[in-house]
């Protein structure tokens, strides 16, 4: 049993997550207490969903740098339809942010499925393409506070038994990936394309239908963020999460998920951006000069990186091969 | 005289050269329409749509002035240095440069001032080698003390503060700091501590986790200054969503727009801001003129900036169009719409 | 090429016809095409953007841009690719402005930012072969390492005080001509890694690494060498490339180049690199180079919003990619009404 659970990357990378905790609360004791790391975790919800979206694609082969962008425009859509029509209830906004993310995500999929676009460079297009389209919509203006609705700006932070409505949401998307990627033919699929898409073809997976959906199921998760964005931080702007796009793959690597497609589990991705949430979180807190911070974290994500990879390798010798996860 | 013999040396060796258009403006005739660019950080930056707002409104009142209104899709200074080559190219008559870099973008206009165009600044300043004058939006000084003055009366003159900025290379910011930090030497505020300065880089996660990480480092912290619009919005944020509304002051430079829900539910009791529309406008009036020859970019030289009265150049050819307006629970609804 | 003409090869023979329409769909055709639109459109929406001057000028602007792509070029063509570009030049510019301050002549600064630059492409090369972690994952993280450096040195200061003479490498022109220097640079680079790349046996290498490393591994070719080569080559271009921007804008701060990464890799497929590697041509990266330079500048001629310039070469990147196909696509089967193949999907 306990061999069994040493023996599983999601574990090691488990371990390390709790040395680095450590090693933050001896320098900053604070940052362990229950509040704070739940604060934590809660700055973290959005990272987290955003690299459930990367990692639809990434398994299936592809990759996906327009979440960020595409966060961005669903965001400033919703903020927009709620200052314009503040009538709007907001569980038809959680709709429209997931529909909206989700027809974005279907451009995507639909060029690199049947256009043969590669997705990566599909993806670098649209990155900039959908940020210009909030340019476009707002028109180069923000959509700010006092301009949206008490409940839109109380979305996140509304309590539910006890758990900010902003986690219940990423608990949530973690559950429904979960059970999509272990469970469903869908997560087969995507695990099956991602592996070999030639063998996928031919043991009769529709592979063109399949990316397809890869794209949708990521673009609506980074639209659902969209809207959480501007209504955590109850601004919508044309750079919000400017950048981001990186550190949703940077997360999905450390949480082991092969950027070449076929493995990779939910698990671990959200250990992944758990882990950079907290060195984002913990550098500031343990004293850590600002103009040190980026060297750090790249150099952590390295570290991570490297020794995810050994590790894995290590593991994968001794239990033999185990691309597509169970 | 001897920038007409400059001009004309260059238009010679455009021809010389082989160009066939494009080339610098000697004079520009009284019956021809002015094109005034106007450069900023960034498209799509609330406070720059609102100064493009008041230089529109100037252009109306001269009457034979175009703006031309761009800036970057990201506030870097290369793509501000791509837009002063293309506006080269388009032969302008004057470029007002809100500037992402002091010292980068120098070489590039120069280059357009060899060119014969008139590169003035506004809001963000470059070295003086590269422009001629420079319309600050108030005294850097009396920024960095005012803000000081007003977190000690929020906070009673005792407790601990820290400042949140926007990215660490943002010059002006840096100014500011610098005299809050030498007006807190004053002996009236022996007993409050500055503890931190940390950066947010004007993005609104990466200031609210600033804002968070200094809560925990500080449990006693008693006040933030933000002297930036998107830190200062995104720590009032931060404030609301952990309760602490009342006990962690808030001061800074905001947008009335961006402020005016926390100011009116007392998350922040005041933040401060010059009038970006004032900028806009005052800056275009000073590109129209030194270009049409009604004023010289000298110290000293009186300008006049429209319904905002005239301004004298310093040493430094900097001049400001007044105090930063203070914006509080009385009045901030009746500029959230404007700016 | 060679994989183009493996591709032709493989088929059992051609008509005249379906040659003539082979040629006419290639990538770099459209290209080509699609730079004489530019000049076309350009020229009619702005008066001055076809003279001699401000052609010439408009190349300062992206030439360290283009310089990159060339090494770049040859990585995505052997399968690999380098995220941490930008990341290089910051640190090489940085380093280059510690040795002005230390009163180093100009060519020791050139020296030292290529030097870094090639240490930086050198640990880039170590991880991705020593622990067989994919590029794009390592030079993720190295591109913040590297920038993060920058940081660390900088803070919040600028490097400023670089030598007049300095502007002539990125600023100036060759002697009397109107001829930008980078520009010149960057046509004999592109001339020696066109010829590197297309008439000699490392060109032929790398393509077969980008095919099939392990085949090519197996054929006796030591594969980790030039890869790490082509990694070193990069960093050292970085670095080149890196004294052009300084030189440019005469002053050094960590937050120069930010996000060119993904300018470049975009420069590089729109030349028609495959991005799975094993395919690409330094004439269609030449002319993709031109076709985005000269595409924008015509755009900020005409002021443009630099967002809606952005929305129209991210269309233009994946039109590029799907119109070709289509159109052979349709052109078979109306023309020669062939039996339709479906478009093959590339995967990345």
């Amino acid at each position: 049993m306990l061999s069994k659970f040493l023996a599983q990357r999601e574990s090691t990378l488990f371990v390390i997550i709790i040395i680095l905790l450590v090693a933050v609360g001896l320098r900053a004791p604070r940052f362990l207490e229950p509040g704070r790391l739940l604060s934590t975790l809660n700055d973290t919800v959005i990272l987290i969903m955003l690299t459930m979206a990367q990692l639809a694609v990434i398994v299936s082969g592809g990759i996906d740098l327009s979440v960020a962008s595409n966060l961005a425009f669903t965001g400033m859509a919703t903020a927009l339809l709620n200052f314009m029509f503040p009538g709007v209830p907001i569980v038809l906004l959680v709709v429209l942010a997931l529909a909206i993310g989700a027809a974005l995500g279907a451009f995507n999929g639909s060029l690199v499925a049947w256009g043969g676009v590669p997705p990566i460079i599909m993806t670098l297009a649209t990155m900039s393409v959908f940020r210009g389209m909030v340019y476009l919509i707002s028109g180069g203006a923000w959509v700010s506070a006092h301009q949206m609705t008490p409940a839109f700006r109380s979305i996140p932070r509304v309590g539910l038994l006890g758990m900010p409505l902003l986690m219940w949401f990423g608990f949530v998307t973690i559950a429904v990936m979960y059970v999509l990627m272990n469970n469903t033919r869908l997560g087969r699929e995507l695990y099956a394309i991602g592996d070999n898409e030639r063998s996928a073809r031919l043991v009769g997976v529709n592979t063109r239908l399949t990316r397809f959906k890869s794209f949708v199921l990521s673009g609506a998760i980074a639209g659902l963020t969209g809207l959480l964005w501007v209504s955590r931080y109850a601004s919508a702007q044309n750079q919000t999460a400017a950048g981001f796009e990186l550190e949703t793959v940077a997360a999905a690597v450390i949480g082991g998920v092969s950027i070449m497609g076929g493995s990779g589990s939910v698990i671990g991705a959200v250990l992944g951006a758990v882990f950079l949430g907290i060195v984002k979180n913990a550098l500031n807190v343990i004293g850590v000069s600002p103009f040190f911070q980026l060297g750090i974290q790249g150099a952590v994500i390295l570290i991570a990186i490297i020794a995810n990879t050994v590790i894995d390798r290590r593991t994968q010798v001794r239990l033999g091969s185990r691309r597509v996860a169970a | 005289m001897i920038k007409r013999l400059i001009t004309v040396v260059i238009v010679f060796v455009l021809v010389a050269g082989g160009a066939f258009a494009a080339g610098a403006p000697e004079a520009v005739p009284e019956d021809e329409d002015l094109r005034i660019a106007l450069l900023v950080k960034s498209l799509g930056n609330a406070f720059f749509e609102a100064a493009r707002d008041g230089a529109m409104e100037a252009a109306e009142e001269l009457g034979d002035v175009e703006i031309i209104y761009q800036g970057p899709d990201e506030p870097t200074a290369e793509g501000q240095i791509e837009i002063i080559d293309s506006l080269i190219a388009q032969g302008v008559h004057a470029i007002a440069i809100s500037s992402n870099d002091p010292d980068a973008l120098v070489p590039a206009t120069q280059r357009a001032q060899a060119a014969g165009i008139e590169v003035v600044t506004f809001d963000s300043d470059i070295h003086p080698d590269g422009r001629s004058v420079f319309l600050a939006p108030s005294d850097d000084e009396l920024i960095g003390r005012s803000q000081v003055q007003a977190m000690a009366e929020m906070i009673d003159y005792q407790g601990q503060i820290a400042i949140l900025s926007a990215s660490a290379t943002a010059t002006n910011q840096n100014i500011w700091i610098e005299y809050m930090q030498q007006e807190l030497e004053e002996p009236e505020y022996s007993d409050m501590e500055l503890v931190d300065i940390v950066y947010g880089d004007d993005l609104s996660d990466q200031s609210y986790r600033e804002a968070m990480g200094l809560f925990s480092s500080y449990p006693d912290l008693a006040g933030i200054i933000s002297p930036t619009t998107v830190g200062v919005a995104a720590t009032a944020r931060a404030i609301e969503d952990e309760g602490l509304v009342g006990q962690v002051q808030l001061t800074g430079l905001g947008l009335p727009s961006e402020m005016s829900q926390y100011v009116q539910d007392g998350v922040s009791q005041q933040v401060a801001l010059w009038n970006p529309i004032e900028l806009g406008y005052g800056i275009t009036y000073i590109a129209y003129h030194l270009v049409r020859g009604n004023a010289e970019a000298a110290p000293g030289a009186v300008i006049p900036l429209g319904e905002l009265g005239e301004v004298e150049l310093d040493e430094e050819l900097v001049t400001f169009v007044g105090e930063p307006f203070v914006f509080d629970a009385s009045n901030i609804a009746d500029f959230e719409d404007i700016y | 090429m060679s994989g183009e003409q493996a591709r032709l090869a493989k088929q059992p023979r051609a008509s005249l016809g379906q040659r003539a329409l082979g040629l006419l769909v290639r990538w770099e055709m459209v290209l080509f095409l699609l730079l004489i639109g530019v000049f076309v459109l350009n020229s009619n929406l702005s008066p001055v953007f076809l003279t001699q001057r401000n052609l010439l000028n408009a190349t300062f602007s992206f030439m360290e841009r283009a310089i990159m792509a060339l090494p770049m070029m040859l990585i995505i063509i052997s399968g690999e690719i380098d995220i941490s570009v930008a990341g290089i030049i910051a640190l090489s510019a940085t380093a280059m402005g510690l040795a002005s301050e230390a009163g180093a002549s100009i060519p020791v600064m050139i020296l030292v930012a290529l030097a870094t630059g090639l240490a930086a492409g050198l640990l880039n090369a170590f991880i991705v072969l020593r622990f067989r972690v994919p590029s794009i994952a390592v030079t993720i993280g190295s591109m913040s390492l590297f920038r993060g450096v920058s940081w660390a040195i900088l803070g919040n200061q600028a490097i400023s005080g670089y030598p007049r003479e300095l502007a002539q490498l990125g600023q100036g022109t060759v002697g009397n001509t109107m001829i930008p220097m980078p520009l010149v640079m960057f046509a004999c680079l592109a001339l020696v890694f066109g010829i590197v790349l297309h008439r000699t046996g490392i060109g032929r290498t790398i393509f077969a690494i980008g095919n099939n490393a392990t085949a090519t591994q197996f054929s006796g070719i030591p594969v980790d060498r030039y890869k790490a080569v082509l990694f070193a080559l990069n960093g050292l271009v970085a670095g080149f490339a890196a004294v052009l921007l300084t030189s440019r804008i005469l002053s050094t701060r960590p937050n120069i180049a930010m996000a060119w990464e993904l300018e470049v890799v975009t420069l590089v497929v729109l030349g028609g690199v495959a991005i799975t590697g094993g395919k690409g041509s330094i004439i269609g990266v030449v002319l993709s180079i031109f076709v985005t330079g000269y595409l924008r500048f015509g755009l900020s001629l005409i002021n443009v919003p630099s967002q809606v310039i952005g929305i129209i070469t991210g269309l233009l990147l994946v039109g590029a990619i799907i119109l070709p196909g289509v159109f052979e696509h349709y052109s078979n089967k109306l023309i020669l009404g062939k039996q339709l193949k479906p478009l093959e999907p590339q995967r990345e």
